[in-house]
């Protein structure tokens, strides 16, 4: 009898647990943005509750997860990505809302390295030097993709030489699936430098990294476009938090944050 | 040699740990449980029918769904992939040589474990088994709080030039700290399974203890040793959440398989698809080969 009431006790205590985990999330805005919007979208989408009393909910990953999510079945009411690659692969597969569809930011590709730079990095050639732990994208992910352009691009530059894009590559260490993780392995002083964005150098981690930016003509514009989804069942709410995002105040974070608005 | 097989028989029976979990059905064949009622009776074996049939059916639908997703030639064609190959290359070298490091290492910690008792034993035996219960992305933040170049041991190493995290040996660190466990708990039940009075007869009559161990108590304990060996083996295979953290996500130096696949899944499908077939494949060939080696054992009795 004492099994009976244990094995009772412990699954209405599974029940309940799974109850409240369960409980129905119907009036709260999905939005499924690039991980390098983290900070900016954060504070949008609080001036975004604030007015409208509706809650948002984001997933914060590379364009690319979020695009594969949703792709299998993953339920958004806003996308918002880092290239238009994956908001063009999602508009072929006929899952976004085509006149919805908006680039609302422009961002840029910088170095970001650990405050005390424990490799004395202060150039480009410096990358090729060997030995220097690299962090960037994998191919997939927008801020990878643009990592390997500006590498073409600078190999193909006669004042780094014919070896530059080989060399750089070998000092990769890592290729992390969304740039918060290339941030964090620099913030940890694990890499040496990470290609980043330019607006991943936040307030909040001044003290830990700092960046040396790209020239612009081997820079590359990284266009970060957002659209409804078709299946949202919160097209209205959702045009709204578009509209935030464009007017003067989400502007003005985006700014803070380091983005170009467009 | 006869008293030899005869433990063995005794060992047997008393066998538990991973391998027990695939061989379960040697245990509980007892005798049919008769009611008293037939109509319920039916219903009963009905009603449990289904639910192994639903719980089978849960299992194989998605195995089944990797095959049937893309077109099997497309699917081949991927093995060429050098994503593919750098990933099969780099995981069953690491694997392999983390159980050798598991085997050469755990052997001597899992004889003592059951043999003898020591202050502390408690508490040695649970941090032994903790990787089991931990999450592996516990695991990988702890490794690189160890070891990373600003950890509490890596940065004494860093000073020396040894960089850990980041490399193929962070994966092999990794695999070594979540498998651990799986082939020390087989090796211990095994160990304990040898009937001490051999071990006694044997230096009673002037083996010495590492003649015994080697002659005596090896042989007798191998098939569990093995199967133990090969469930490190697959769960270094498998591991990714601590290989991620720790070991970095790079093609070719520690980009194994399951990150490979993840990796994968968000750019080319197919590549994804074919190496998890391949680690499906290599799951049935490890369970296969755990039943056939444990089962040898109880064929004995």
């Amino acid at each position: 009898m004492r099994h009976e009431q244990k094995f009772v006790a412990i699954a209405a205590f599974l029940l309940a647990v799974s109850a409240l985990a369960g409980a129905a999330y119907d009036d709260e805005l999905t939005v499924f943005s690039a991980a390098s919007l983290t900070g900016a979208f954060g504070e949008i989408g609080q001036l975004y509750e604030n007015e409208t009393g509706m809650a948002v909910a984001f997933n914060f990953d590379g364009s690319q997860a979020l695009r594969t999510q949703i792709d299998n079945g993953a339920y958004a009411d806003v996308f918002a990505s880092a290239n238009n690659k994956q908001m063009n692969a999602l508009r072929y597969s006929g899952l976004i809302n085509n006149s919805s569809v908006v680039v609302f930011a422009e961002n840029k590709i910088a170095l970001i390295i650990p405050k005390d730079n424990p490799a004395g990095i202060d150039s480009l050639s410096d990358l090729a030097r060997p030995g220097l732990k690299i962090v960037m994208g994998t191919k997939d992910v927008p801020v990878g993709d643009y990592a390997l352009q500006i590498i073409d691009k600078l190999g193909n530059e006669s004042a780094y030489g014919p070896d530059y894009r080989a060399a750089v590559l070998a000092n990769v260490i890592s290729q992390e699936t969304n740039v918060n993780y290339v941030v964090t392995k620099v913030a940890l002083g694990e890499a040496d430098v990470g290609f980043a964005y330019i607006s991943d150098i936040t307030e909040d981690l001044a003290d830990k990294v700092d960046k040396i930016e790209i020239p612009d003509e081997f820079n590359v514009i990284a266009e970060y476009p957002m659209a409804i989804m078709q299946e949202s069942k919160h097209p209205a709410e959702s045009q709204e938090f578009l509209d935030l995002v464009r007017s003067d105040r989400g502007k003005g974070v985006l700014e803070r944050y380091g983005f170009a608005p467009a | 040699m006869t008293g030899n097989s005869k433990t063995a028989e005794d060992g047997s029976f008393r066998e538990s740990g991973f391998a027990d979990l695939i061989n379960k059905e040697h245990h509980g064949s007892g005798k049919a449980v008769s009611l008293p009622c037939r109509g319920r009776d039916i219903a009963l074996k009905a009603g449990l029918g289904l639910l192994l049939a639903l719980a089978m059916a849960f299992i194989a639908l998605p195995v089944l769904a990797l095959f049937l997703r893309s077109p099997l030639p497309s699917i081949a064609e991927a093995l060429h992939d050098p994503v593919v190959l750098d990933a099969l290359r780099l995981s069953l070298a690491t694997s392999s040589i983390t159980t050798v490091i598991v085997v050469i290492m755990g052997t001597p910690i899992a004889y003592v474990s059951a043999r003898f008792s020591y202050p502390g034993k408690e508490l040695a035996d649970s941090l032994i088994d903790l990787p089991v219960i931990m999450p592996p992305a516990v695991a990988g933040i702890a490794l690189l709080m160890a070891f990373g170049r600003m950890g509490l041991a890596g940065h004494y190493l860093s000073s020396f030039g040894i960089s850990i995290a980041f490399t193929t040996l962070a994966v092999i660190l990794a695999q070594v700290f979540v498998s651990s466990p799986f082939y020390i708990r087989q090796a211990r039940t095994s160990f304990e399974d040898v009937d001490i009075a051999m071990e006694n007869a044997a230096r009673t009559l002037g083996a010495s203890r590492i003649r015994t161990f080697f002659y005596v108590i090896l042989p007798v304990a191998m098939n569990g040793l093995l199967s133990g060996a090969i469930m490190a083996f697959a769960r270094s295979l498998g591991e990714f959440g601590a290989t991620i953290m720790f070991a970095g996500n790079f093609q070719g130096r520690t980009q194994t398989m399951p990150l490979a696949i993840y990796t994968a899944m968000q750019g080319d499908l197919d590549v994804a698809l074919c190496i998890s077939i391949i680690l499906v494949a290599f799951s049935f060939a490890v369970i296969v080969l755990v039943k056939v080696l444990t089962r040898r054992v109880y064929k004995r009795c």
